[in-house]
């Protein structure tokens, strides 16, 4: 009966397939009167400006302005945390930042314009690397620890050992909408500024910040995102300042909308990382002991740099019991666009890290990799290195042995083998890999959440939540959380734009918590409007409050379904009984904290649990391949909305999947993003969709002190892609023979065939040696 | 008047407006569905329909990149973009199925996959769906599988549809069109006019389907006080089988050769689904793809494979070149001043054997690292008569192997010969290193690509 946990379409979805749902920069058009807004950018990765000429722009047709620090109101900083991000910079940090902005009457024009202004610079030198950040000590952060039990007695003490290195790179978003802003004065003569944000509380701050004014003079709406996956979490503050600004200065509306060239080149990525690690080890592939070092490409400021490299760290573990563990985390200062938030929050990079530490335990034990990662499963009772229970750690061994069987594993391993045997050139490989996942951000403050929820008299229900919605169905889940916990039909409500007028200080809607947190709020407001008619309705059926059901838009005493209320006309006589028929929610996450000074805590309300088979076919002369066929079974408890969840889980494996294989970040010698169009960066398309691609959820899942029982699934399925890594992996292996096998990250086709080419001509030696 | 037909509407088009591209001026006229998510063709959140007669001479839906297309492009046509395609605020069933199947998340790319799907739905004798259909779509959020389910659930338009029923009728005539203005456009109808325009303004920018001068525009900003557009010129365009050769008109659409050729040309029908996706082979030319010259297109190892020549017409002449003399430098072609390229021509008989290789990062929509065109033909002994090793991206130029060719001839294609040809073709290039791939890697991949034609056609050979 009730609409929570049923499969629904997306509550936009009528919008998104007639072009009717509106996105930030579809507004412009529909405003008369605006201006239009083009970045001045400057071809160095570090240059000091020693003069800005803009009397030829300014010559040039339809300009308004040519904006600069000058024009900041304000103070000219955007850095959320630390003050180290200028909007308009007296020194150039990174290759393509943008020194000025040209407002004109038309896009065309403010374009042709932005070409004319002159800059003049001093090129000065630049860190370009990780490794030249290291060698150069250019930091973000301080190193950042976390230890558990003596690493450096268990690694002298372990029977084996491995060290290596690894490179993982970063990766660009391609939301398909890139950043946009529109300000405006609004008709009380205050600034309102609709922008593509996750984060509109934090975006209503920088402006106030960048105007001088206090942050009830700015109210800031985010009414949809055309996807945004981490990328609009900080970053798009800088556009809707710069929006703010113009639109101030002229008394006009302002629109500032990247193009995709200078979205790749003016925002942050992923974090490339760079890991080093030392493991210890005994004969059947039990890790004692490890000491890991991750280092974060930062780029030019810190943005979020210092919680990423955290997650990083605490990933590190992903599924598997570490005895003793020494990681450092730092983050290492580049010029280069600012690296940010991106599903999974550095969590992927420390996780990729431990699955390419195990399968070269196992390729140094010729065992099966995925018989060495059992082996280290944790089990009830266990802790990880920063000293959190693993609640639920028999769901990975549940998980785990499910997949299996209804991967048919086993009956598969066998048939590739046979196909590998008798197929020299093309080989197959299958892996299996797990995910646990910490579900609350690690900064605990943000662990909060609001809302407002308004039931007018005629029963229509308007539902007010701090989070935004940029495609993950978020609205979706809390108009079913709302409809359920009122007892109305999912037709009697209505998602609101998210704005920071109806809820304030919210967080970002990041770290998967969207629903966790703003659910749990929801939920709460309505329990509250709830309550206060079920005294309406008890006195009104004369029976006790507590005996009142609110179901379907109908409400009846529990045992007499026959005399019901129609929810409109009980709300009706709400009203004119002078109850009050709206209410605030709010929610905190409880008993989580963590503690920088020791590395130890609870940083993390719960793990979200998961596991993935990826089966390949990789072609020798080329590096080429394809992927055959995917099994998932994912955890996320008592899905609210199963569709939503399923699109998640699909959607967040094959981001996964591009950001391993195809999507490559390449900076040129002059740090230049060298990779800034969709035809140079390649994302998935539908032909690297598994040709066979079968989601499950698991059953009987239902976690406690989570809204109605359900989990976080934004992130978590993205991780779920190194399976795919580990199955190419595999099928390299099948040439040659034995021993670890380094493969880079992504594994391009170009960096498959050259690790076949290096496994088969290891093997050539090796033959030739014995002959 | 010059207009067109946007969503049933009669819309007029300026001079202003012909240098814009087609998104651009619906979104100015506030139908903000259609999205720009890339501006360069390669993610089809921009796509919309034309009504098109495909080879055959079937009127069809024909998608496209509205992000390539210049507005004057468009005079003539009728257009349907997202916001057109509901009938009286019912949903479409490709809309309705997207609805129900969860085939948008966070919408941007999902009117650009209706459009693409709602063409399917139309296809004259559709059977099952075509993957190529959406192939030029990106979604970063599903992960494809739900709009594939869509694709592969498409029903049949019945008879009373009116989509259904326009098809019955007339295409849209197109005239020529002459824009004059600050910035102009012509689109002529005849050689004529063609030349005639070259004549009076010989620094013309000359296009025909826009995927690469749009581009320019788009992504480098550049402005061209005049364009001329070769797509509707008739003696430009026809397709014919002829007793010595196949000739291709030069501003045919890729998408109208593809029928031509299947089951004829293997190594055409290989390059085909290869070459971009079905969004910008609907407008794009072999024409365009020769005369842009550049070292990575897909068309030119094919074709060198085929040993095909270009018809190049002037006001003044008509000549024939080989197209292994048609590439003389970096972007640089043997077409003198006034002159075009009319057709390509492929002698028959064909190869006997025909192979095509693409070496990119993603299967479909992509631009090559390397590619290569390799053909074979052989005497009755099974000896190599001939042999043709063409490659892309590994020099200035679409490059030849020659010495690789000779080494082959007069032997069989065995064992032997790739182990004598190989040592030939590694060193044969001095390819560059860049985003798309090293110089060690297309090294390798210009001896691999050959082995791999080697394994590929042993069955065949023997």
């Amino acid at each position: 009966m009730t609409v929570l946990g049923k499969a629904i379409a997306h509550e936009s979805a009528r919008g998104h397939v007639t072009g009717s749902a509106l996105y930030t920069n579809d507004l412009l058009p529909r405003r008369g009167g605006a201006a239009y807004a083009w970045p001045v950018t400057v071809p160095h990765a570090r240059a000091r400006i020693t003069a800005v000429d803009t009397a030829a722009a300014l010559a040039a047709p339809g300009v308004l302005l040519v904006l600069g620090a000058g024009d900041v109101p304000g103070e000219n900083e955007l850095g959320p945390s630390r003050r180290d991000e200028p909007l308009f910079p007296s020194e150039v940090q990174f290759f393509g930042q943008a020194v000025a902005w040209v407002i004109a009457e038309t896009e065309e024009a403010a374009k042709l314009a932005a070409g004319r202004v002159v800059v003049d610079v001093e090129p000065l030198p630049a860190v370009l690397s990780i490794e030249q950040g290291i060698a150069e000590e250019s930091y973000l952060t301080e190193p950042l620890f976390m230890r558990r039990g003596d690493a450096e007695a268990a690694l002298a003490a372990a029977p084996r050992r491995v060290s290596g290195e690894l490179f993982v790179g970063g990766q660009e978003h391609v939301y398909l909408e890139t950043n946009a802003a529109l300000a405006e004065i609004d008709d009380s003569g205050h600034m309102l500024v609709h922008s593509s944000t996750q984060h509109p509380s934090e975006t209503q701050e920088i402006v106030a910040r960048v105007l001088g004014v206090s942050r009830n003079r700015v109210v800031v709406q985010a009414l949809r995102m055309g996807g945004a996956f981490g990328g609009k979490e900080v970053q798009a503050n800088a556009w809707a300042a710069v929006a703010a600004i113009a639109a101030l200065k002229l008394g006009r509306p302002v629109g500032v909308r990247l193009d995709r060239h200078h979205d790749m080149t003016l925002t942050g990525k992923r974090h490339p990382f760079l890991a080093r690690f030392e493991v210890g080890f005994d004969d059947d592939g039990r890790i004692l002991g490890a000491k890991v070092e991750l280092f974060a490409d930062g780029g030019w400021c810190l943005d979020l740099t210092e919680p990423i490299v955290y997650r990083a760290m605490f990933h590190i573990d992903n599924c598997y019991r570490i005895p003793a563990i020494t990681v450092m985390g730092r983050g290492v200062r580049t010029n280069k666009t600012s690296q940010t938030a991106f599903r999974g929050f550095g969590g992927p990079q420390g996780m990729v890290v431990i699955e390419d530490i195990l399968d070269r335990i196992a390729r140094t034990l010729e065992l099966p990799p995925r018989l060495v990662r059992e082996r280290n499963f944790y089990r009830e009772g266990d802790e990880t290195h920063y000293g959190q229970p693993v609640r639920d750690a028999a769901r990975i061994e549940r998980i785990w042995s499910a997949l299996l069987r209804s991967s048919s594993y086993d009956t598969r391993r066998a048939e590739i083998e046979r196909f590998n045997a008798t197929s020299p050139h093309a080989k197959r490989g299958i892996a299996i890999t797990p995910v646990k996942f910490g579900i609350s951000f690690t900064a605990t403050f943000y662990n909060q959440a609001g809302a407002l929820v308004i039931v007018y008299a005629d029963g229509s229900v308007q539902v007010n939540h701090g989070g935004t919605e940029m495609g993950q169905g978020l609205h979706t889940k809390m108009m079913q959380v709302a409809a359920h916990t009122l007892g109305v039909r999912l037709d009697q409500v209505r998602a609101m734009p998210t704005r920071t007028d109806k809820v304030p200080n919210t967080s970002a809607t990041a770290a998967s918590s969207g629903s966790d947190l703003n659910g749990a709020a929801v939920k709460r407001a309505c329990e509250s409007i709830r309550s206060n008619l079920a005294e309406v309705a008890a006195a009104e059926l004369a029976v006790p409050a507590c005996t009142v059901v609110f179901e379907d838009g109908q409400v009846f005493p529990r045992d007499e379904p026959s005399r019901a209320l129609d929810f409109s006309a009980l709300a009706r006589k709400a009203y004119l009984a002078r109850v009050p028929l709206f209410s605030s929610g709010y929610y905190r996450t409880p008993e989580i904290h963590f503690d920088k000074a020791t590395g130890t805590g609870k940083p993390f309300h719960y793990f979200a649990y998961g596991a993935a088979v990826t089966e390949v076919e990789v072609d020798r002369f080329t590096g080429a391949y394809s992927f055959r066929r995917v099994d998932i079974l994912h955890d996320v408890g008592d899905s609210l909305s199963p569709l939503v969840d399923l699109g998640q889980v699909e959607g967040g494996f094959i981001q996964g999947l591009g950001w391993l294989t195809l999507e490559e970040c390449v900076w040129d010698a002059r740090g230049r993003f060298a990779t800034s169009g969709l035809s140079t960066y390649k994302l998935p398309g539908l032909g690297e969709c598994p040709l066979e691609l079968n989601v499950a959820l698991l059953e009987k899942a239902t976690e406690p002190g989570v809204v109605y029982g359900s989990k976080a699934v934004g992130e978590p399925p993205l991780m779920l892609a190194i399976s795919a890594r580990e199955a190419l992996r595999d099928a390299v292996a099948q040439f040659g023979s034995g021993g670890i096998i380094e493969l880079g990250c992504p594994s391009t086709p170009e960096t498959v065939y050259f690790a076949i080419r290096e496994r088969t001509e290891a093997a050539g030696g090796a033959r030739r040696a014995a002959e | 008047m010059t207009s067109f037909l946007l969503n049933g509407q009669r819309v007029q088009v300026g001079a202003q407006d012909a240098h814009l591209s087609l998104l651009q001026f619906l979104r100015e006229r506030g139908l903000t569905g259609t999205k720009e998510g890339c501006a360069e063709g390669e993610c089809g959140a921009c796509a919309v329909v034309l009504l098109r007669r495909d080879a055959r001479g079937l009127l069809r839906y024909e998608p496209v990149n509205s992000c390539l297309l210049l507005t004057g492009s468009v005079v003539d046509h009728e257009v349907l973009t997202v916001e057109g395609v509901a009938d009286a605020g019912r949903l479409h069933p490709v809309q309705s199925a997207m609805v129900e199947l969860g085939g948008s998340q966070c919408g941007y790319c999902t009117p650009g996959f209706v459009m693409s799907l709602f063409a399917e739905y139309y296809r004259p004798d559709r059977v099952g769906y075509d993957p190529e259909a959406i192939s030029g779509n990106l979604c970063r959020c599903t992960g494809y599988r739900p709009i594939r389910a869509v694709a592969e659930a498409l029903g049949t338009p019945d008879g009373a549809d009116p989509r259904q029923r326009r098809l019955q009728l007339a295409p849209p005539a197109l005239g020529s069109v002459s824009l004059e203005g600050a910035r102009s456009f012509h689109r002529p109808c005849s050689l004529d006019e063609v030349f005639a325009m070259l004549e009076r303004r010989p620094d013309i920018a000359i296009t025909s389907g826009g995927s690469d001068l749009v581009v320019e525009m788009n992504q480098r900003h550049r402005r061209f006080d005049a364009v001329l557009s070769l797509e509707n010129v008739t003696e430009l365009r026809g397709m014919a089988w002829t007793a010595d050769s196949l000739r291709i008109g030069a501003s045919n659409t890729l998408t109208e050769l593809e029928p031509v050729i299947a089951g004829k040309v293997p190594i055409l029908e290989q390059m085909l689904p290869l070459f971009s996706s079905r969004l910008v082979r609907n407008r794009a030319t072999l024409g365009g793809n020769l005369g842009t010259a550049s070292p990575i297109g897909d068309s030119p190892p094919a074709l060198l494979a085929l040993d095909a020549s270009l018809e190049l017409v002037s006001a003044a002449a008509t000549r024939r070149v080989p197209l292994a003399d048609f590439f003389l430098g970096y972007r640089k072609t043997a077409l003198a001043p006034g002159e075009l390229i009319a057709a390509v021509l492929i002698p028959l008989p064909l190869p006997e054997v025909q192979r095509f290789y693409k070496v990119s990062k993603r299967v479909l929509d992509d631009i090559s690292t390397v590619a290569a065109g390799f053909s074979l033909r052989r005497g009755t002994d099974g000896r190599v008569e001939s042999a043709r090793l063409a490659y892309g991206g590994v020099a200035a130029t679409p490059v030849r192997a020659h010495a690789a060719e000779d080494a082959l001839v007069g032997r069989p294609f065995d064992d032997e010969a790739e182990a004598r040809v190989r040592p030939l073709l590694e060193g044969a290039f001095a390819p560059l290193d860049d985003h798309r791939g090293s110089a060690d890697y297309r090294r390798a991949m210009v001896v691999e690509l050959f082995s791999k034609f080697r394994f590929d056609t042993s069955a065949q050979l023997t």
